[in-house]
């Protein structure tokens, strides 16, 4: 439902400046910050970071934090190159991997959210249950009716690069979480990430369940929430393209009835 | 050994705090980019042409009871406020069909790539300008 305003308990409110330290070069970093043990709404807690002491990116400068001044602050964080998708977060007001933005990119103070429209179990840790529960509503497998080959499915070039843009994608829930039909129908809608995973199945040479992958589509939440805004892919971290994969589909939901 | 019993009361108190998780922010913290401002200004100018089509049902009832009723729309409609009703109108209608065929666009899997993206949202823009500009030097000032 499209509520533009947050609930009255989850606003958040100004919260505490910490120490500045020493040092010529420095960065204001405004962070989201809740604490579940406490009662309180969430604030806005001002950090300064010494940016010749970090390194360059914005998921530095939050590490650097976390060592030098508050190490209670909670956030995910795996591989630091982009390929685990777990440092995804609202930066300067785009969703995006906080590993590999580079926060001199970024003029004046750094924001930094949890991504939007999400519960939030602490800091900028959200809770994912939803989305990856979206994305085991899609059966992301391979399903096959022929028996299985000796050796190994095979697939030809052509059919292979078919899978390009599409299997890059790492789940990090940038997209999602960046559309206002999902802010609004995130309960019902599947978002842009899963319809893309959606679209990776439904074209893969191998699979022999398109017509069923489809009919579990063929919905008006599940995929045709998505009103082209291109927010998903516009923000993407791995520059793939999730609203061209769910015109695809919307394409061969058309094309299956010719 | 057994696990250590979990209490009621820590129980009740983990799934308290669950159910009472704080929403991240979102529409008021989120930029604003192109394509999802004509989104929204889709929506928009499509709620205006729905309401819009009230001033020709206006001029018709006018024109269909009397030489003096239409008089009255043409007063109504003719001072500065009316023209610039009509001429906001005049900007939606263009601006939402150049909308539509962005979308009709889109819809067959075209003009989906970044940059191809921004030519045609810019494209719906000064298009519409262009075409409210014509049609009112054409149809109104001329």
């Amino acid at each position: 439902m499209v509520e533009l305003k947050l609930p009255t308990k989850s606003r958040p409110t100004e919260g505490k400046t910490w120490p500045k330290p020493d040092g010529s070069n420095i960065q204001e970093y405004r962070v989201y910050r809740y604490n579940p043990d406490e009662n309180q709404n969430p604030r806005i807690d001002t950090f300064y970071v010494d940016v010749d002491e970090c390194g360059p990116m914005v998921l530095d400068g939050l590490l650097w934090i976390k060592n030098n001044v508050d190490p209670k602050l909670a956030l995910r964080r795996s591989c630091r190159e982009g390929v685990c998708g777990s440092c995804a977060m609202n930066v300067d007001g785009l969703n995006t991997l906080a590993c590999t933005k580079s926060a001199d990119e970024i003029s004046g103070v750094v924001k930094i959210f949890p991504l939007p429209h999400l519960q939030v179990i602490k800091d900028l840790v959200p809770d994912l249950d939803n989305f990856f529960a979206q994305h085991r509503s899609i059966e992301p497998w391979l399903k096959t009716t022929t028996p299985a080959p000796g050796d190994e499915w095979r697939q030809s070039e052509a059919a292979r690069m078919k899978l390009d843009g599409l299997y890059e994608c790492i789940l990090c829930a940038c997209c999602s979480t960046s559309c206002p039909s999902y802010w609004w129908n995130g309960d019902r809608y599947l978002g842009p990430a899963i319809l893309l995973q959606a679209y990776r199945w439904l074209i893969d040479s191998r699979d022999e369940a398109t017509g069923e992958r489809l009919d579990n589509l063929e919905d008006p939440f599940r995929l045709y929430r998505c009103h082209t805004i291109m927010n998903c892919s516009n923000t993407c971290p791995k520059g793939l393209n999730p609203a061209k994969a769910i015109v695809e589909i919307k394409k061969m939901m058309v094309e299956r009835r010719i | 050994m057994s696990q250590p019993e979990r209490t009621q009361s820590s129980r009740s108190k983990s799934e308290r705090s669950k159910s009472e998780r704080p929403l991240s922010p979102h529409l008021e913290i989120y930029r604003f980019s192109l394509t999802m401002a004509l989104s929204i200004l889709h929506r928009i100018t499509g709620v205006g042409l729905y309401l819009g089509t009230a001033l020709l049902a206006f001029w018709l009832i006018g024109a269909a009871m009397g030489p003096t009723q239409l008089d009255l729309v043409y007063l109504i409609m003719g001072n500065w406020f009316g023209q610039l009703i009509m001429l906001g109108f005049t900007w939606a209608l263009f601006q939402h069909m150049l909308g539509g065929i962005k979308h009709f666009i889109w819809d067959v899997g075209a003009g989906l790539e970044p940059d191809q993206r921004k030519v045609l949202s810019w494209f719906t823009i000064i298009g519409g300008v262009i075409l409210t500009a014509l049609t009112w030097t054409f149809f109104v000032w001329i």
